[in-house]
């Protein structure tokens, strides 16, 4: 089984979000980067799929050079190989467009997604991915189990949860539950060193139409202080709830 | 060219978000001089759309649909958009809309934005403002496309009524058996209770409830409010509660009107998930816990004492308000 896991190079969860350029572009001074957490996940799975069922991993990205250090982490988890699209990842769609290339010509069976990134949360890649290449797809997946040409998932649905039946070839937008938190793995000495010698491939971007664009970011609004009560004044929450906040 | 709303109902009925989408896609055709269309699958009375301002519906009836998937209902979405021409289809943000929307729009060759908040920013271009940065931030994004498609946040808009005449029409779009290749084998669904998704009020415990056995005073507080329960990471970790339940950045997002944080202390990864509830209020022991900062209301003291207070007087409060 050959399986592509997609990732995006996203600002670490504690980054401080701001924007530079008259607020049209985020500022990366000082971020640190990480491999997409939803990505993470899928990522762990596939490494399983290797281990356990002898499948060929390989990780793609759509970024700059910079986004590099990104795909050696994923091969220092243990992807045999690294693919990346010189481009900047300007839109879901294009993105979707580079990654549909690359799927067609490597013939994976399996295409592993993060259901959405943490950057822009834009939630559409894998399903546009699927679109594009006309192939089975299952979004928020969290359950993923593969049998010769067969896999069975779990998604996971408003109030609860759906078991799914499809054959390959399959793209999925994946999440927590694919693996566990602690089957999350930290790239050890040894793998860091092979990784420097696994392959890296980089291709140029084919051309996609430009559907959207990011014109300009905003922070929310500075919020109030909060406002305390004392666990003897129980009424004044229940009275600020209904009377100020009304939600209740 | 109208504007094309997918209404999503569950046994025959609509959800809440159907009128939400209908009431926000009713202000967007108002600025646009166009009408709204409604498109459903498999409910029975669809009445109800001519409360928010809809005036036609395509009834798609088709016992292949009872269970969804979402190739075939994208499918649907598109061919009704197709056979309006319309060039604007507003989606919600249900788990079910946020998989078929991608489709949706690769098949109508559509730019989209999801996670929006407000009206339209512009009509022309056509920009609208959505989160991102797990809602440390919003963007504005103009789609440059001849079709849109956006899904509308969660509870950002709210119900606005508007009365409208409504023509009804079976619509009944071509479907293929490649449709139907992800087969839904079985459906696990809690019954009876209130999901995190459909909540207005939710009601979230974390480790300084030191154990699962102390969760009954947590789903009392949930019950005397309508609310559903959900937990932080570590607990659902701990396995004290279900995986289902687990709410922040890499568990359920939570966008609900009132969300009440009992011993969380408020992981930057906790608060990411949680944040666009739009009142927060957070009952902890420690003073310095970080939820202090990002929420609206606050109890500092210990949670075993303030819980059953505060469920009785939120019953008292029920009963001379009901």
């Amino acid at each position: 089984m050959k399986i592509l896991v997609c990732i995006s190079h996203v600002p670490d969860t504690t980054s401080k979000i701001n924007f530079v350029n008259g607020d049209s572009e985020f500022d990366n001074n000082g971020v640190q980067y990480v491999i997409n957490p939803n990505d993470e996940f899928g990522l762990t799975r596939a490494i399983w799929f290797q281990e356990q069922q002898g499948a060929n991993v390989t990780v793609v990205n759509v970024g700059g050079a910079d986004t590099e250090p990104t795909l050696r982490k994923a091969l220092a988890i243990g992807a045999n190989e690294a693919i990346r699209v010189n481009a900047a990842a300007t839109d879901g769609f294009f993105v979707a467009k580079q990654l549909a290339e690359v799927v067609k010509s490597g013939n994976y069976d399996l295409v592993i997604c993060g259901k959405e990134s943490l950057d822009y949360n834009g939630g559409m890649v894998p399903g546009m991915l699927a679109g594009l290449l006309n192939y089975n797809f299952v979004n928020s997946c969290t359950d993923l189990k593969v049998d010769g040409t067969s896999a069975k998932a779990s998604r996971e649905i408003d109030g609860g949860k759906e078991v799914i039946a499809a054959s390959l070839p399959l793209v999925i937008g994946g999440q927590k539950g694919l693996v566990e938190e602690k089957d999350l793995r930290i790239p050890n000495m040894r793998g860091i060193m092979t990784a420097r010698t696994k392959a890296l491939t980089v291709l140029e971007p084919v051309s996609a139409s430009v559907e959207t664009k990011a014109v300009k970011f905003e922070k929310p609004a500075p919020k109030s202080a909060v406002k305390l009560f004392s666990a003897d004044d129980l009424d004044g929450l229940v009275n600020a709830l209904h009377n100020e906040a009304k939600v209740i | 060219m109208s504007l094309l709303i997918y209404a999503e109902s569950a046994d025959g009925k609509f959800k809440k978000v159907a009128f939400e989408l209908a009431s926000y896609a009713k202000k967007v055709a108002e600025s646009l001089g166009t009408t709204v269309t409604a498109v459903t699958v498999n409910a029975s009375d669809v009445s109800e759309l001519s409360n928010y301002g809809v005036n036609k519906v395509l009834k798609v009836t088709n016992s292949k649909l009872d269970n969804f998937n979402a190739k075939a209902y994208a499918d649907v979405v598109k061919q009704a958009a197709q056979k309006e021409g319309a060039k604007v289809i507003v989606l919600s943000s249900t788990t079910d809309s946020l998989y078929l929307a991608p489709l949706v729009a690769v098949g109508l060759e559509a730019g989209f934005a999801s996670n929006v908040v407000e009206l339209p920013v512009s009509t022309s271009p056509f920009q609208v403002k959505r989160t991102a940065f797990s809602n440390k931030a919003f963007n504005i994004t103009e789609i440059s496309t001849d079709v849109k498609v956006i899904s509308i946040g969660k509870n950002s808009f709210g119900l606005v009524e508007s009365s409208s005449s409504l023509t009804e029409e079976d619509f009944t779009p071509t479907l293929n058996d490649a449709d139907f290749n992800v087969k839904v084998e079985s459906v696990e669904k809690s019954t009876g209770k209130v999901t995190i998704a459909d909540a207005d009020v939710v009601v979230s415990g974390g480790r300084g409830l030191k154990g699962p056995e102390n969760w009954g005073i947590l789903e009392e507080l949930a019950s005397v409010l309508g609310a559903a329960t959900a937990c932080s990471k570590p607990v659902s970790d701990l396995g004290w509660r279900p995986h289902s339940e687990h709410v922040g950045q890499t568990g359920k997002p939570v966008a609900t009107n009132l969300y009440i944080a009992v011993g969380i202390s408020g992981a930057i990864q906790h608060i990411a998930g949680i944040n666009s509830s739009k009142v927060k209020v957070v009952i902890n022991s420690d003073a310095e816990a970080p939820f202090f900062k990002v929420a609206d209301y606050g109890i500092v003291g210990d949670a075993f004492d303030i819980l059953p207070k505060l469920t009785q007087k939120l019953k008292e409060f029920k009963a001379s308000n009901s």
